[in-house]
């Protein structure tokens, strides 16, 4: 049902809509991405005050961290944070660029092509020390 | 059924003569965004990637880098910048969310709470650090 409205109002509407489109699905991604790195913060700024109570209290509690389960959150920490970021850049460029609205598709591939270009090599350099120490190599 | 729907920009509707904050809002989300990109994508760069993570993570490493006014400066602009821009973020999901005025209104006051908290809280951090404080 969804898909046939859907469908009808898009030609009612001469074939520009946003509901179910890919540009909807970039916001809900935004948004997400957004609210999870908020909610990062507030944990990453509570542990780093740690620093303020006692270098040891500290350094255990950054110990915990230090295994490979956090290692592959951070890595979905920065694709998060690397998703909202270039994503953000596409909106304002359709918000304050007169080509930006025509473009919004394009940029929203070219968004997803950076990403993958950065996360790629990004992901490879996080997780070499985890694989290493998973693998019994080095330290 | 035609759909009736008022051209973007029409000329019907007054201008608002209440207050600006929405457009004030909106545009820091942006300007602040620019900003952000340098600050957090250069310190998830720079932590995650060329000094190799949370295993080299520790007291000294922070003491290292707080000694230096630059990143001090960096880290508080960043601070400030995400708690403000993440949390007007928030302000707007928890409007497009809530179906309750109080609910709203509970919401919104555990936001603000918890901003003024992580603000205050990081910035008091990073002026008071102390290298030689005792274990
Ligand atoms: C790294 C650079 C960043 C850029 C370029 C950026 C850009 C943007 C822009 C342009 C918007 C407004 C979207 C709109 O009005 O439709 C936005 C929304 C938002 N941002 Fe960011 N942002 C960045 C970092 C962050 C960070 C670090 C956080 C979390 C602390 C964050 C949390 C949010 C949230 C929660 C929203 C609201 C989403 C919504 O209303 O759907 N952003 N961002």
């Amino acid at each position: 049902m969804a898909s046939s409205t859907t469908a009808a109002s898009a030609v009612a509407s001469g074939g520009k809509l946003y509901r179910g489109d890919l540009g909807m699905w970039s916001w809900v991604a935004h948004r997400i991405t957004g609210v999870a790195t908020f909610f990062f913060l507030f944990a990453h700024v509570l542990d780093t005050a740690l620093v303020r109570v006692s270098p040891n209290i500290y350094d255990e509690t950054i110990a915990t961290y230090k295994n490979p389960l956090v290692n592959l959150m951070e890595i979905g920490l920065v694709g998060a944070v690397l998703y909202h970021a270039l994503n953000g850049i596409r909106v304002m460029l359709v918000d304050f660029w007169s080509k930006g609205p025509k473009y919004q598709r394009v940029m929203l591939w070219a968004t997803l092509a950076i990403w993958f270009a950065v996360m790629v090599p990004g992901a490879y350099f996080m997780i070499l020390r985890t694989a290493k120490t998973l693998l019994g190599g080095g330290h | 059924m035609a759909i009736a729907l008022d051209a973007p920009r029409s000329t019907r509707r007054k201008p608002s003569r209440r207050s600006n904050f929405e457009l004030q809002a909106w545009l820091f989300m942006r300007i602040s965004g620019l900003a952000l990109i340098v600050l957090v994508l250069g310190h998830l760069f720079i932590m995650n990637i060329l000094d190799g993570g949370v295993h080299r993570i520790n007291f000294a490493f922070v003491a290292g880098r707080w000694s230096s006014p630059f990143w001090q400066f960096w880290d508080l602009s960043m601070l400030w910048l995400a708690q403000l821009h993440g949390g007007n973020g928030l302000r707007t999901v928890i409007n497009d969310y809530a179906r309750k005025d109080a609910t709203r209104f509970w919401l919104k006051m555990v936001l603000y709470v918890s901003m003024v908290l992580i603000i205050s809280l990081g910035t008091f951090v990073i002026f008071t650090f102390n290298p030689n404080i005792s274990n």
